[in-house]
């Protein structure tokens, strides 16, 4: 006798409502649970473009760790980069639960059919650069990141926390950079603020487009996937930054840049939205670069993944000698 | 599907213990070749700030789990037995210690 019921048959609209109900209790949704397939699918296109932006986040600051002007800046610029691969494992760890494979992601990256965050497609090219990083594009990730915890697919969600958690010391480890150089000479203070000026507009961009040219924001927001749109979240980032470039002593380059007293928020000036199209369509500064960087790594690093599964299901032979010269109680020659 | 891959290392689903006393819990997955490899990998993804004291690492196709389409004949055993909840039983207010 079976314990457990066979469970009935349900139709698709009974499937699709008890889903609706969780995403309006803001309940999460898990892997195993029935979803529809156009929320599958969104989920894994936003959650592979982000897994891809950490990755390929890596290239532009990693470029300075041989050049880094002391050893504390490099083990810390080390350690940021190394998060950002971190970012990138966990968010393709969640994505699987969506059933894709990490290999397809990559595949699907370097083959450019998936996207990751223009903001990468910029070049990197002062150490001052490095701070700006921090401070503004990890400044503006926050924004959007924090909240995402709350997204209605749970390990989405879990893998948010993680990341906003791990964030923050990139943000205050990039403000810090660029305080220390407005300590610094005047060339040192022109360098913070041509970084400044170079990054303020991509990093506006980094919140997407206006929300009136963002045809998904909508069904994403009904369906919990994101909670708020890109332009609030691009106010909020704007209203945020304005003191902190005040303290800092750098002027945000956008003449529009001006406090509303009767909004209670900042009025700014708009990218430019061609150039954002631009970038994403692959005509930016770096693209071509990062997606050649990274598919040489994928290709270099083949032999590696092949011997490690060749050598977990290895017949022991070599390990067997490996371990006998290792037990070896002899004493060993320099 | 994903073990299908070809060349791809098996996933693994990882757990930490925070501290000692507390569970391990599941913090998310990785690919390794192997369980030693899965082990380091899981050392080096998921406790760069000192998260855990202990981790367990398993493979992902040897957790058999239950399927979200019985929940309800799952847990149904124990939906109806309020008495095993210890509001169920009413106790005068002045029996002490109780």
């Amino acid at each position: 006798m079976p314990v457990v019921a066979e469970p009935e048959q349900e139709s698709e609209a009974q499937l699709e409502a008890r889903f609706e109900a969780v995403i309006n209790r803001k309940d999460r949704v898990e892997p195993r649970d029935w979803m529809p397939d156009a929320y599958r699918r969104t989920l894994v296109r936003q959650v592979a473009q982000h897994a891809h932006s950490e990755i390929i986040g890596m290239q532009p600051e990693g470029a300075w760790i041989g050049r880094a002007p002391s050893l504390r800046r490099k083990a810390i610029l080390l350690a940021k980069v190394q998060d950002e691969a971190g970012h990138g494992l966990y968010l393709y760890s969640a994505a699987e639960t969506l059933g894709v494979s990490r290999q397809e992601l990559t595949e699907m990256l370097i083959s450019g059919r998936q996207k990751y965050s223009s903001i990468f497609n910029y070049p990197t090219l002062s150490y001052a650069d490095v701070g700006t990083i921090g401070w503004l594009v990890d400044g503006a990730a926050i924004c959007n990141q924090v909240p995402l915890c709350r997204t209605s697919f749970g390990p989405y969600g879990r893998a948010m926390i993680r990341i906003c958690k791990e964030e923050s010391f990139h943000q205050r480890q990039g403000y810090e950079l660029l305080m220390t150089m407005m300590r610094g000479t005047d060339e040192q203070r022109a360098m913070v603020q041509e970084s400044v000026d170079r990054f303020w507009w991509p990093s506006l961009m980094m919140f997407g487009p206006p929300d009136d040219e963002s045809p998904n924001t909508a069904r994403s927001m009904a369906w919990g996937v994101k909670t708020h749109t890109n332009d609030e979240l691009r106010q909020r980032f704007v209203d945020m930054t304005v003191p902190q470039a005040k303290a800092l002593g750098v002027t945000l380059p956008d003449p529009e840049l001006v406090w509303n007293e009767e909004r209670g928020a900042h009025d700014f000036g708009q990218p430019d939205w061609d150039e954002f199209w631009d970038v994403v369509k692959g005509n930016g500064p770096c693209n071509a670069q990062r997606v050649a960087h990274r598919k040489k790594a994928w290709d270099d690093g083949a032999w590696v993944r092949e011997a490690a599964l060749a050598f977990a299901a290895g017949d022991g032979s070599d390990t067997s000698s490996d371990t006998s010269s290792d037990t070896s109680d002899g004493p060993r020659t320099a | 599907m994903t073990s299908e891959i070809r060349g791809e290392w098996p996933l693994y689903e990882v757990f930490v213990r925070g501290k000692r006393g507390l569970n391990h819990v599941h913090v998310g997955s990785l690919h390794a070749p192997d369980d030693q490899l899965a082990l380091r990998h899981a050392r080096d993804v998921y406790t760069r700030r000192n998260e855990g004291v202990s981790i367990w690492v398993v493979r992902s196709s040897a957790i058999t789990a239950s399927s979200p389409d019985e929940k309800d004949p799952l847990f149904a055993p124990s939906g109806d037995k309020v008495y095993r909840h210890p509001t169920f039983y009413d106790i005068p207010a002045d029996v002490p210690h109780m």
